[in-house]
């Protein structure tokens, strides 16, 4: 028989006060504790609340109403509700499609490519957020802060770039040669923290984002070189990727390729290397508890090392997507935020690859939604940053949404927390 | 339910041992004394008045202090500043100067009223266990509190440390504080305690004095009867098994810790380590599996050179290990039972290889151990954070004794466990020794080392001091673990030996009738029966 009982106190953690307990594990264990679903869901309403208030604030005329609200109340809210309702149903239709497009097409009066545009755009803008997000999840899991995402996804875009427009090879076996470039030279990027992790105890934070700063000016310098800038220009702009190599792209019309198929399968790939592999098995038990995972015979060095390069590889693939599928040449902003937003859209995954998958999806749908809400309603792009923040800020403190929502606390299921006992 | 219609009261000037396994529901009933959490029926009364407390800042009102397991001191605060920490010594109204001499000075007043020196000015972090405790204490006394709540305060003491704070309890009554002792160590309760409680699942099952007899409250504890002693035939040591020669080990620090040490662990037998912490034991476990560099001497499994080997390949090599702190060392609390028990053994077959691994295998040896080693948990796929330490404890033998062993290097076998798994633990050690395996035994409580072993090694200062027989009356082994020893005891050590192996039998069996005897006199009542009228909850 077991009788279920919760006390206050940890009685497994016997043997002193806990020192060893360091930030990240107690943000990992505040990360997990929550109730993820609805607490991301909550998040992403409150995100769009507050944005909602921002684009009232923002509009001078609908502000304007508010200064006669009390003799005139109706004047004001119902210009509030239009502007808010337009600006969003922007975004919806700039993700996902416009109803009209779609009626457009079945009569015959428009094409399939500007029903589908809007989802093109969507799936384009989130394939390399897949593989940078990843690699920041896949790394977590296995207890590294990968803040170097962004310059493992720049290495990427540059040995993937180099590699497109310098190899003469035929289509299919240049494309797979440039993307195979882009991730050895994002694992590369990995490897180099994680060794110095493993052998020296170097803090991965520290090293990464010194590397991402790094990797920068390489490209800005690399871009301006012989060989590589376009000889046709002066301004900072290599070559233009050979066809062979770019990644192809449904329809001819539409932006969207292969990389969100390739992002799919290494979302597959990653989720199998976690759950299922014996690797997988490792970085898990380092990242839980690297001491237990040590007394058991794994060797923590080589994880962290090994780690850190795939983490790099995903990071760098995700670089080379941008590269060979959506800009074709190296300009020195070419791989973007890329790096920064994995972060987010990890955090947001929840560090699962298919979670990791979806917040990916929605940064991209966000992203090119915002585009159309900026050209048809006038409302800045920045807007789809702040509520990108605002999510990411709910979801790191689920205590205030569960506060706002007036949640039933749930007990945090941390280890220990409750036990059973014969 | 964590309490059941609890009924216990507590008179002026006892000590109060509130006894039961991990998990019985002792920690939470003293926290609704202590304001942390609030009882869903009941009341506290105290003095003769009934009270609510909210919060810790109640009960301190109310003259109740506690001194928590874990202990809540700031470690890069001195002594003075964690004892006013709560409390401050203001001068110059509310946002005024803390006062630290005035802090200083309470503190060294109270510590000498009670007789419980700490220096004031020592960090917390550089004191050794029993003297943070000490401060908990002091800090408790402060708040002129009149009675202390000592939680499971021995967990973390050394023999010496709990023969002072047994002392000091002694003071502290002797000037009229009560005192409740909880704790799951049948030994402390009947030296200390006036009064004994037990609880069990939320319930009180019975209450004793201290003459109760240790099988007595094993039983009550537990529900049923258990065996104290281990039970074991004499052993039949074979081959040499593991053979350390000349063994120099440093700790964390740089410092010697092993320095030459001489040991060998013979097939069939239990080696037992005997030391007072810190003398090395756990460097030369360490070193042994591996985990630790060996500065000099050699390691040697059966003629091969542990040394040079990684932890990975001494463990495929047929040794078992259980670390001393399995929270730390031992388990992944937040993988699920299964995985834990393959943690060692997941890139090999049946568990898998070096890609990938067989989710099913993991799961059916999962189902065999749990049945096998009486892991209680809701499934397979719990988390084995959530398990009681015995269990959890389990889950870590059960994985170390899944494959065939040449070794097995059990260090603080049953550090937090409850009695019933101690006892089920103790005789899956015996049983492992019983099959022909080389068995080392390191623990800080001796009746665990004389209790397993067929020899005892003791340990001083990173050396083998002396090997003895089990038999050895205690108060040699004393002497041998503070590191007094003299040749001539040496040279009669083989004698000796065989005379204090009778006189301990001859001992036993007067204690045996003797706790047989105060067994029947003592009148020990069942399930709360009787309830004191007018009780503290």
């Amino acid at each position: 028989m077991t009788t279920e009982t919760t006390t206050p106190q940890a009685p497994a953690a016997k043997g002193g006060p806990d020192g060893e307990e360091s930030l990240l594990s107690r943000f990992t264990q505040n990360l997990w504790a929550a109730n993820s679903v609805m607490v991301t869901i909550l998040s992403i309403v409150l995100a769009v609340v507050i944005g909602a208030i921002l684009i009232v604030v923002s509009d001078a005329t609908v502000l304007a109403k508010f200064a006669y609200f009390t003799a005139r109340p109706s004047d004001a809210l119902t210009a509030s509700w239009d502007l808010i309702s337009v600006a969003y149903a922007d975004l919806v239709k700039g993700a996902l499609g416009d109803p009209e497009a779609f009626a457009a097409w079945f009569d015959g009066t428009g094409t399939w490519q500007q029903a589908f545009g809007p989802l093109s755009e969507t799936l384009t803008y989130a394939a390399p957020l897949v593989f940078t997000g990843l690699a920041v999840a896949l790394a977590f899991r296995g207890g590294l802060f990968n803040i170097g995402a962004q310059g493992q996804a720049v290495i990427g875009c540059i040995t993937g770039g180099i590699a497109g427009f310098t190899f003469g090879l035929p289509v299919g076996l240049a494309m797979l040669v440039a993307m195979l470039c882009g991730a050895l030279g994002g694992a590369l990027w990995g490897f180099i923290p994680g060794l110095l992790k493993a052998r020296t105890g170097a803090h991965e934070v520290i090293t990464t984002i010194m590397l991402n700063y790094t990797s920068a000016l390489l490209l800005s310098w690399l871009v301006l070189q012989k060989g590589i800038q376009d000889p046709d220009r002066t301004d900072a702009i290599s070559k233009t990727v050979h066809e062979a190599a770019q990644l192809p792209s449904f329809g001819g019309v539409l932006r969207v390729h292969l990389g969100i198929v390739l992002a799919v399968l290494a979302t597959a790939g990653v989720a199998w290397l976690l759950n299922r592999s014996a690797f997988g098995f490792e970085l898990r038990a380092v990242g839980s508890n690297q001491h237990a995972a040590k007394t058991a015979g794994i060797s923590v060095a080589k994880t962290y090392a090994l780690l850190m390069a795939i983490a790099g590889g995903l990071a760098g693939l995700g670089g080379a997507t941008q590269v060979l599928g959506t800009a074709y040449a190296l300009t020195p902003a070419v791989a973007g935020n890329i790096g920064f937003d994995g972060l987010l859209v990890a955090l947001l995954g929840r560090n699962r690859p298919w979670g990791t998958l979806l917040a990916a999806l929605l940064f991209g749908a966000l992203r090119a939604g915002g585009n159309r809400m900026q050209s048809y309603s006038g409302i800045s792009l920045e807007l789809v940053t702040v509520l990108q923040a605002l999510i990411v800020i709910f979801i790191a403190a689920p205590a205030l949404v569960k506060a706002i929502f007036r949640l039933r606390a749930t007990r945090l299921t941390r280890p220990g927390a409750s036990l059973v006992k014969g | 339910m964590a309490n059941d219609h609890i009924d216990i009261t507590v008179e002026p000037g006892e000590v109060h041992a509130l006894l039961g396994e991990n998990g019985a529901g002792k920690s939470t009933l003293m926290n609704q004394l202590y304001g942390l959490l609030q009882p869903d029926e009941g009341q506290i009364v105290v003095n003769d008045e009934p009270k609510v407390f909210r919060s810790p800042r109640d009960a301190i009102a109310a003259g109740i202090g506690m001194v928590h397991q874990h202990f809540m001191l700031v470690p890069v605060f001195t002594v003075a500043e964690n004892i006013a920490l709560g409390h401050e010594e203001v001068r110059g109204g509310p946002l005024g100067w803390l006062d630290r001499r005035r802090s200083r000075k309470d503190v060294i007043e109270t510590s000498k009223r009670y007789g419980l020196p700490v220096d004031p000015d020592a960090l917390v972090e550089d004191l050794p266990v029993g003297a943070q405790q000490r401060v908990e204490i002091v800090k408790a006394l402060t708040r002129d509190v009149d009675l202390l709540i000592l939680d499971e305060p021995t967990a973390v003491l050394t023999p010496q440390e709990t023969e002072e704070l047994l002392a000091v309890m002694r003071s502290l009554t002797a000037m009229g504080k009560s005192i409740v002792f909880i704790t799951h160590k049948l030994k402390e309760v009947k030296a200390i305690a006036d009064r004994i409680t037990v609880v069990r699942r939320g319930q009180i099952v019975g209450t004793a004095t201290p003459d109760t007899s240790e099988d007595e409250l094993a039983a009550l504890m537990v529900g049923r009867a258990v065996s104290l002693e281990v039970d074991k035939a004499p052993a039949e040591p074979g081959r040499n098994v593991l053979k350390i020669a000349n063994l120099v080990v440093d700790d964390d620090r740089g410092v010697r810790a092993v320095d030459g040490l001489d040991l060998v662990v013979r097939a069939g037998e239990v080696l037992g380590i005997a030391g007072v912490q810190g003398n090395g034991q756990t460097e030369l476990v360490e070193a042994v599996m591996g985990l630790r560099e060996v500065r000099g001497g050699t390691v040697e499994l059966d003629n091969e050179n542990l040394g040079t080997m990684t932890t990975k390949r001494i463990l495929r090599s047929g040794v078992g290990y259980i670390p001393e702190d399995r929270s730390h060392d031992g388990v992944v609390k937040e993988f699920s039972v299964a995985e834990n028990l393959v943690l060692d053994m997941y890139d090999r077959a049946p568990f898998g290889n070096t890609f990938k691994l067989d989710a099913g295998s993991v799961a059916s040896n999962a189902a065999e151990r749990i049945e096998q080693f009486d892991i209680r948990c809701q499934s397979s796929e719990t988390p084995v954070g959530t398990l009681s330490g015995g269990n959890q404890q389990k889950v870590v033998v059960a994985r170390e004794m899944s494959r065939p062993l040449r070794l097995f290097i059990a260090s603080q076998p049953t550090r937090g466990v409850d009695v019933g798994s101690i006892e089920f633990i103790h005789n899956r050690i015996v049983h492992e020794r019983d099959q022909g395996t080389a068995v080392l035994v390191v623990s800080s409580e001796l009746d665990e080392v004389v209790g397993l072993a067929d020899r005892v090694a003791v340990m001083y200062r990173g050396r083998i001091l002396a090997i003895v027989s089990p038999d050895t009356p205690r108060e040699e082994l004393g002497l041998l673990m503070a590191g007094i020893t003299n040749s001539k005891q040496q040279a009669a050590n083989d004698a000796a030996v065989q005379q204090a192996a009778n006189d301990a039998a001859d001992q036993r069996a007067a204690n045996d009738a003797a706790d047989q005897r105060a067994a029947s006199d003592t009148a020990v009542q069942q399930a709360g029966s009787d309830a004191p009228e007018e009780g503290t909850k």
